[in-house]
C-alpha cells in the first residue's frame, strides 16, 4: 500500500459549526495527526470554493485520502465523493467526520467540550481513512418500469408523468375506484371548481395511456429486491400478480382525522360533522338552508402529545407505538402538528354556504388562522361575504349541547369581545387534520422505509431531498409524507416522477462497492455465510464460499459471523472499524 | 475483600463521584436507522452531553463482540450497539444477528466480571431523534454510577 497522505478539510458551515466548535483549533490539531499531509478550514466546504480547494489540494499536495469534517454523510457524502473523483481520486478514499448533526448542533452551549469532541471525531475519521482502499463499483440493470402505490391525485399525476416519458407504470389502488381523498371533496379551493373537473380528465388520461397498468381493489403482499430490481407481489381481487419494477413511488395519501366519539359531541349529536362530511352533504344536496353554521378549527390538530419517550418504552418498537396511536386515536386527543389545509378548507366551505344561502350565518371559531400565500385574499373574500371569524382559546374549549328545535347550542369564549357568547346552530362543522393511517405502518415495514415523528413517511432530507426516501429507488408523492393541498401534492408528484425517471432513464446503475470478499485460503466451507445471507449472495462451491457481488447488499452479517474470519467487508473491514475504536480512546 | 482491595474500590467510588470522571461512551450505529436518528437529534437541536462518539456501519449485524471488547479494553467506559427496530432492518434480519451476538457478549462479559450495564443494545429508528438523545443521557448516568472502566489495559 502506498504511504497514506491524508487531507483534512474542516467546515465552519457558517456559524452552524464555527459558532460552537473552534474550527481553527481543530485544523491545527488535525495537522498533528499521523499521515495527515494537509489540513485547512473552509467557510463552507460544500461551496464551489471549498470543493475546488479539495480538488486543488489533492493535486498540489499529492493527497491520496480525503477527510471532510462537516455535516452528515447521509446528505453530503455523494457530493464530496464526486469531487474526489473529479480530481482523479477513487471515491472510496473519502471519509467524512460528522461534526454538525452529531456535535455542534447537539452541544450548542458547550464550546470547549464540542471542540474536544470534534477533534476526537476527526482523529477517528483520519484513523479510518488511513486504511481505506479504492473500490470498483458493480453495475446493475435498472428495470424501466415503476410501481406507483396509491391512485389518488398524486399517484395519478406521477403515473401519467412517468408514462409520458415512456416508462411502464403499474398503478396500485386499494379501493375499487381511483381518485383518493380528492374524489370525496366536492369543490376545491381557491378556484371553487368541482374536484371532478381536475380529477376526471386525469383519470381518463391515466386509463387510456397504454403505458399505465391500473390495479384497483389491489393489496400489496410483499416487496423485496433493491433499487432497479424490486420484486413485488400483490393481489387484485383474488388474482395473484407478480411485478418486477425499477422504482417505487409511494403516493398512499393520508386520512382525514375523525374525532373520538363524544369529543365536541361528535358521533353523539348528528348535527356535529367533520368538514369532509360537510363536503359530501353539499355534494349530495343533503344540506337544506341553515340559519347558522358554526365551524370549529384545529379539532384534533396542534394538540395531543408530541412524541416523548419514556425509558421504559425503549424496547417497544416505533412502529408498534405508532400503530397503537393510530388505532387508539379514537380515545386520544389528536395529532400534534398543523395540518395546514384546514383553514382554507373551512373558508372554502363557508364561502360555498354563503353563496348558496346568502342569509345563512356562518361563524368560524379559530385559535389561529393561517391563510398563507395567496389564500389571504380567500380569507378577505369570506369576510366580504360576512363570514364571522371568532377567536377562541384552546384552554377554554367551546361547550356544545343539544338545543330545542333540532338545534345545537355552542357556548364559546370570544377573546375579542371578552365575553362568553352563545350560538344557536343548525350545523357544527369540525375542521380536522390529515393524519397517517395504519396502512402506512404496514407499507413502511414492507418497504423498509422510515416514518417520521409525525407518523407520515419521512423524506431523506427535509430540505435537500424532499421527495426521496432514505432507501434508494423509493420516492414520496403527495400527502403520504405530510399534509398538503392539491397544488402541493401535484408538485411533489411531478418531482417524484422526475426523480424516479432519472434512475430509470440511465438504464444502468452503479451500486455501492460495499460487498463481501471471501479469502479462499482461510475459508473452510462451513456454509454459515450461505445460511445467514438474506440475499443468497454466498454459495459454497467445491468446499469454498463464493460471493455473488451483484446480489450482495453489504450488510456484513457474514463477515461478523464467519468463524474463520475469512470474509472482509469492502469499505467496512475489521481493520477500518477497529482503527476507529482505537482512535476514539487514543489522546 | 482484603484491605487493599477495599481501598481501591473506595478510591474508585470516590473517583466516580468526583467531578473528575467524564465517561467515554462509544456508540455503534447502523447507517439506515440509528445513525439517521442521531442526525435527527441534531437537526432537532436536542441537546445531550458530549460524552459519546459514534461509529457508523451499514448494519448492526456487522458489529462483532470483539469490536465491543476492544473498545472496553481501550478504555471506553460504556458501549452502545444500536440498530433498526426488529422487523425494520434494511437488510431484513441483520439486527436479529446483532441481538444474538449481543446476548452472547453479555454472557462473556459476565464471566469476565464486567458490569452488565457498561454495554447496551438499543433500537433507534430514523424518526427517533429524541429517543437517541435520551438513550445517550441515560447511558452516561448509568456509567457514571458504575465509575471508570477498570478493565482498561494499561
Amino acid at each position: 500500500m502506498e504511504e497514506p497522505k491524508i487531507g483534512v478539510f474542516v467546515c465552519h458551515c457558517g456559524i452552524n459549526i464555527g459558532g460552537v466548535v473552534n474550527v481553527p483549533e481543530v485544523v491545527e490539531y488535525a495537522k498533528t495527526l499521523p499521515n495527515v499531509a494537509w489540513a485547512e478550514g473552509n467557510l463552507y466546504t460544500c461551496s464551489e470554493a471549498g470543493l475546488s480547494s479539495i480538488r486543488d489540494s489533492i493535486k498540489k499536495n499529492g493527497l491520496n485520502r480525503v477527510v471532510v469534517a462537516s455535516c452528515t454523510p447521509r446528505t453530503h457524502e455523494p457530493l464530496f465523493r464526486a469531487t474526489c473523483e473529479d480530481a482523479g481520486l477513487n471515491k472510496y478514499l473519502f471519509e467524512m467526520a460528522n461534526i454538525r448533526e452529531q456535535c455542534s448542533w447537539v452541544h450548542s452551549h458547550e464550546h470547549e467540550e464540542a471542540t474536544a469532541k470534534a477533534k476526537d471525531v476527526v482523529r477517528m475519521a483520519v484513523a479510518r481513512a488511513k486504511w481505506l482502499e479504492p473500490q470498483d463499483e458493480p453495475e446493475v440493470d435498472v428495470s424501466d418500469s415503476a410501481m406507483v402505490i396509491g391512485g389518488g391525485i398524486s399517484g395519478l399525476t406521477t403515473a401519467v408523468s412517468l408514462a409520458n416519458q415512456g416508462f411502464k407504470v403499474h398503478l396500485i389502488e386499494k379501493d375499487a375506484q381511483l381518485g383518493g381523498l380528492t374524489r370525496r371533496l366536492g369543490k376545491i379551493y381557491p378556484t371553487l371548481q368541482d374536484s371532478s373537473e381536475i380529477l376526471d380528465p386525469l383519470i381518463r388520461t391515466a386509463t387510456s395511456n397504454e403505458n399505465i397498468q391500473i390495479y384497483t381493489s389491489a393489496a400489496l403482499k410483499d416487496v423485496s429486491g433493491y433499487v432497479g430490481n424490486f420484486k413485488v407481489a400483490l393481489t387484485k381481487g383474488k388474482e395473484d400478480v407478480k411485478l418486477d419494477v425499477g422504482t417505487i413511488v409511494l403516493a398512499s395519501g393520508a386520512l382525514n382525522y375523525e374525532p373520538p366519539k363524544g369529543s365536541f359531541q361528535y358521533g353523539v349529536l348528528d348535527k356535529v360533522v367533520t368538514q369532509l362530511q360537510l363536503e359530501e352533504m353539499l355534494a349530495q344536496g343533503k344540506l337544506t338552508e341553515p340559519e347558522r353554521v358554526l365551524m370549529i378549527q384545529c379539532v384534533g390538530a396542534r394538540t395531543g402529545e408530541v412524541w416523548t419517550y419514556e425509558l421504559s418504552d425503549m424496547s417497544k418498537s416505533f412502529a408498534a407505538r405508532l400503530l397503537s396511536k393510530i388505532l387508539g386515536a379514537k380515545k386520544e386527543e389528536g395529532w400534534p402538528y398543523c395540518s395546514k389545509i384546514c383553514c382554507m378548507n373551512a373558508i372554502k366551505n363557508a364561502i360555498r354556504i354563503k353563496e348558496l344561502w346568502p342569509k345563512a350565518h356562518v361563524d368560524v371559531l379559530f385559535s389561529d388562522l393561517r391563510t398563507y400565500k395567496e389564500y389571504e385574499d380567500f380569507y378577505r373574500r369570506a369576510r366580504a361575504l360576512e363570514v364571522k371569524f371568532i377567536r377562541y382559546i384552546r384552554e377554554i374549549p367551546p361547550d356544545i349541547a343539544e338545543a330545542p328545535g333540532k338545534k345545537v347550542r355552542v357556548t364559546a369564549y370570544d377573546t375579542l369581545a371578552g365575553v362568553e357568547t352563545e350560538f344557536l346552530c343548525d350545523l357544527v362543522v369540525l375542521s380536522t387534520p390529515l393524519c397517517p393511517s395504519k396502512e402506512d405502518v404496514m407499507l413502511a415495514r414492507m418497504l423498509k422505509v422510515p416514518l417520521g415523528p409525525d407518523g407520515f413517511f419521512m423524506e431523506a432530507h427535509p430540505k435537500l431531498r424532499p421527495v426521496d426516501c432514505q432507501s434508494d429507488g423509493i420516492f414520496l408523492a403527495g400527502t403520504a409524507c405530510g399534509p398538503k393541498d392539491i397544488p402541493e401534492s401535484i408538485i411533489s408528484a411531478q418531482a417524484a416522477a422526475a426523480r424516479a425517471s432519472i434512475l430509470m432513464g440511465n438504464k444502468r446503475l452503479k451500486t455501492e462497492a460495499l460487498t463481501a470478499d471471501v479469502n479462499p485460503d482461510l475459508c473452510i466451507g462451513c456454509g454459515l455465510c450461505e445460511e445467514l445471507c438474506p440475499y443468497g449472495a454466498h454459495k459454497i462451491e467445491s468446499g469454498k464460499s463464493k460471493t455473488i457481488a451483484a446480489l450482495c447488499r453489504g450488510c456484513g452479517v457474514c463477515a461478523a459471523d464467519c468463524p474463520r474470519r475469512a470474509i472482509t467487508m469492502r469499505h467496512y473491514s475489521d481493520r477500518q472499524i477497529l482503527a476507529q475504536v482505537e482512535a476514539m480512546m487514543a489522546k | 475483600m482484603n484491605e487493599a482491595e477495599s481501598a481501591t474500590s473506595t478510591e474508585n467510588a470516590e473517583k466516580a463521584l468526583g467531578a473528575g470522571f467524564d465517561p467515554r461512551i462509544l456508540v455503534f450505529t447502523c447507517n439506515w436507522c440509528s445513525y439517521a436518528g442521531a442526525d435527527l437529534a441534531g437537526t432537532s437541536r436536542l441537546q445531550y452531553p458530549p460524552n459519546a462518539r459514534i461509529i457508523r456501519t451499514m448494519c448492526s449485524g456487522r458489529i462483532e463482540p470483539t469490536f465491543v471488547l476492544e473498545a472496553l479494553r481501550d478504555g471506553a467506559d460504556g458501549v452502545i450497539v444500536t440498530g433498526c427496530h426488529p422487523g425494520d432492518c434494511h437488510y431484513v434480519k441483520g439486527n436479529f444477528r446483532a441481538e444474538k451476538r449481543f446476548n452472547f457478549l453479555k454472557t462473556a462479559l459476565k464471566q469476565l466480571g464486567v458490569e452488565e450495564d457498561r454495554v447496551r443494545l438499543a433500537w433507534i429508528s430514523a424518526g427517533e431523534g429524541e429517543k437517541f438523545s435520551l438513550l445517550i443521557k441515560d447511558m452516561i448516568d448509568k456509567v457514571r454510577e458504575l465509575g471508570p472502566n477498570p478493565f482498561k489495559s494499561t
